[in-house]
């Protein structure tokens, strides 16, 4: 769809660098002429927001690694001089940390566009694919950072997330003594994650890199789910339409970061984690980052231990096989009224067990957290494929400029 | 190494008559096929020997590996108290059994267990109980003298452990582990 570049070098220098590596006619081809579609909502600006918090946690990140020391003996110690000596060092930290969590809240924002949406649906397949990757990707990531300032919390779960590995018969334990470098999470262990936490966010950044090349390739999809089928009816050009808009919309979303960053730095953070990790001692109530909470819940709502973390996995690894688990071959919820009810359901079960995840173990949790695991899993393995079979779906717009037109006069 | 049936020179032996040159390639390797096979051979054996490093230094170090042994004096321990030590990085359990909780983990059926093992087979002295203070479902350190049999309750996940530190109800799978230990006298222990 971005076709050649339609890029003209000015001067000579510029034609004489465009001869020799064609990566300004390459950036104005991918971001300036880029044809993107007429009707794309707000949802849309996330790709670029999350983008953007990319960017903001590399550096923020590469900061603190200049200040931090990855050690069991004095990580703690480290975070604490971060916060008092180094100046500027709170706003680092704060940033980085809140960061991850604005980092979690644009991404879901943006896997459930693309649920909404049909965003995975072909050509669209190897797109989402790379999506479920970076989304991996940024969970070890974040699970790992959150180790690193070594209080009660960082110590608990990195003992919880590295046992799950023990569920694995026969090599599982030392599978887990491996991870750790040792028999139980420690020094080693800290160091390791730290360096992992260092490289990961720049394999992020290559992933990144392919998933826009997918996106290029196979065009945006859009709220009407239809594709481009002329390109100077239905589509405007990236620069300035969806530039300024993206740039608008990340503006509103670093004022809402700014202000937890600023006024309430600390709302998202577990206190027990202000305590220095003691392997002796597990805190009476242990839950891991707001943004991890349903998969968390989803693991306890299950009795046995390896199936547990079967279903843990399962949970993130089913996103993957969602382009050929939906059968329909509509896209866009607006045009699919029994999708879209049970799509709501979906996200009803998602942030329900989220909730649960956070609360402590009782029977009524437990039994709830069961339903709403069998709700999740049953939208994707049940739902999913039946709906393309016996939902009756509204008729889709001819194109999208029919579709925008519509909206636009509607007296007719 | 007659390689009269082939073309001179570096052409492409395997394009030109088709069926006959598989057969004549298996007995009449030429140089070509030597050199193919002996360099995927070195290769492979090669990414084997420098892959095994690179995974195997992640493992437990020497000086990890150092620090397997401890020894306690287990006289201070009253009736009824449980001491935490650390071994190896993580806690050890060891508990002054009360009579009752000794006769409480004695008395109990093997087919009342989820992991069954009888409470003799997991102490040497039965008023001294030393297990590895993990839960054997993710990690957590239980807490003693908590849950319906007064043994040990993980705060994670709400597995139950009773005075002998088997598993009860909840997700663990297994007891609580008994390291290898033996009493280098009376009073004293030595873990590991």
């Amino acid at each position: 769809m971005s076709g050649t570049s339609t890029y003209v070098p000015k001067s000579a220098l510029a034609r004489w660098f465009e001869s020799r590596l064609p990566i300004v006619g390459l950036v104005h081809s991918s971001f300036v002429a880029y044809p993107t579609p007429r009707n794309l909502n707000y949802y849309w600006a996330f790709g670029a927001i999350l983008t953007f918090m990319l960017g903001a946690q590399i550096v923020t990140g590469v900061i603190l690694a200049m200040h931090y020391v990855p050690s069991a003996t004095m990580a703690f110690g480290s975070v604490d001089h971060i916060m008092r000596d180094v100046d500027y060092g709170w706003l680092m930290r704060y940033l980085h940390s809140n960061g991850a969590s604005f980092f979690f809240f644009a991404v879901y924002i943006h896997i459930f566009r693309g649920l909404y949406y049909g965003s995975y649906k072909a050509p669209r397949e190897v797109l989402w694919i790379l999506g479920v990757i970076i989304y991996l990707l940024m969970m070890a990531t974040a699970f790992m950072g959150y180790v690193l300032p070594w209080g009660m919390m960082s110590f608990a779960g990195a003992t919880v997330i590295t046992n799950l590995f023990t569920a694995i018969p026969l090599v599982g334990v030392s599978v887990s003594h491996w991870l750790w470098g040792g028999y139980a999470v420690g020094d080693p262990t800290l160091n390791r994650f730290f360096a992992l936490h260092y490289l990961l966010p720049f394999m992020i950044v290559g992933v990144v890199v392919l998933h826009v090349w997918a996106l290029h390739v196979a065009g945006q999809n859009n709220p009407d789910g239809v594709e481009v089928k002329n390109v100077e009816r239905d589509t405007v050009a990236f620069t300035p339409y969806a530039t300024i808009k993206d740039v608008f919309a990340l503006s509103v979303f670093l004022i809402v970061y700014a202000w937890f960053t600023f006024f309430i730095p600390l709302y998202l953070q577990d206190p027990d984690n202000s305590t220095i990790a003691n392997p002796l001692v597990t805190p009476a109530h242990i839950v891991p980052e707001w943004y991890l909470l349903p998969f968390y819940a989803i693991l306890r709502a299950i009795p046995n231990k390896l199936v547990g973390v079967i279903a843990l996995f399962a949970a993130i690894a089913l996103l993957a096989f969602l382009p050929w688990l939906d059968t329909s071959p509509v896209k866009s919820a607006k045009y699919r009224p029994l999708y879209r009810f049970f799509f709501w359901i979906f996200a009803v079960c998602c942030v329900g067990l989220g909730y649960l995840g956070s609360q402590e173990v009782s029977d009524q949790t437990t039994l709830v957290a069961r339903i709403l695991a069998v709700g999740y899993f049953g939208f994707l393995l049940i739902v999913l494929p039946l709906l393309g079979l016996i939902e009756k779906t509204k008729p889709i717009p001819a194109s999208i400029a029919d579709a925008v037109l519509v909206k636009a006069a509607p007296a007719e | 190494m007659h390689a009269k049936a082939f073309p001179p020179g570096p052409g492409p032996a395997a394009n030109g008559s088709g069926v006959h040159l598989s057969t004549l390639a298996i007995e009449n390797p030429n140089r070509r096929d030597f050199l193919f096979l002996a360099t995927g051979a070195v290769g492979a054996v090669g990414a084997a020997t420098v892959v095994w490093p690179l995974v195997d230094q992640m493992n437990p170090d020497a000086s990890t590996l150092a620090l397997a042994s401890i020894e306690v004096d287990t006289s201070a321990i009253a009736e009824g108290q449980i001491l935490t030590v650390k071994w190896r990085g993580g806690p050890v359990f060891i508990r002054h059994r009360t009579k009752k909780e000794i006769d409480a983990a004695v008395n109990t059926p093997l087919s009342e267990l989820k992991d069954p093992q009888t409470d003799q087979e997991r102490v040497k002295k039965p008023e001294l109980l030393i297990v590895v203070g993990v839960c054997t479902h993710l990690g957590c350190v239980p807490l003693g003298h908590e849950g319906p049999y007064d043994g040990w309750k993980c705060p994670c996940h709400g597995s139950i452990y009773d005075t002998s530190g088997r598993i009860r109800s909840g997700p663990a799978p297994l007891n609580l582990a008994v390291p290898e230990y033996a009493f280098l006298s009376d009073t004293k222990v030595k873990i590991g």
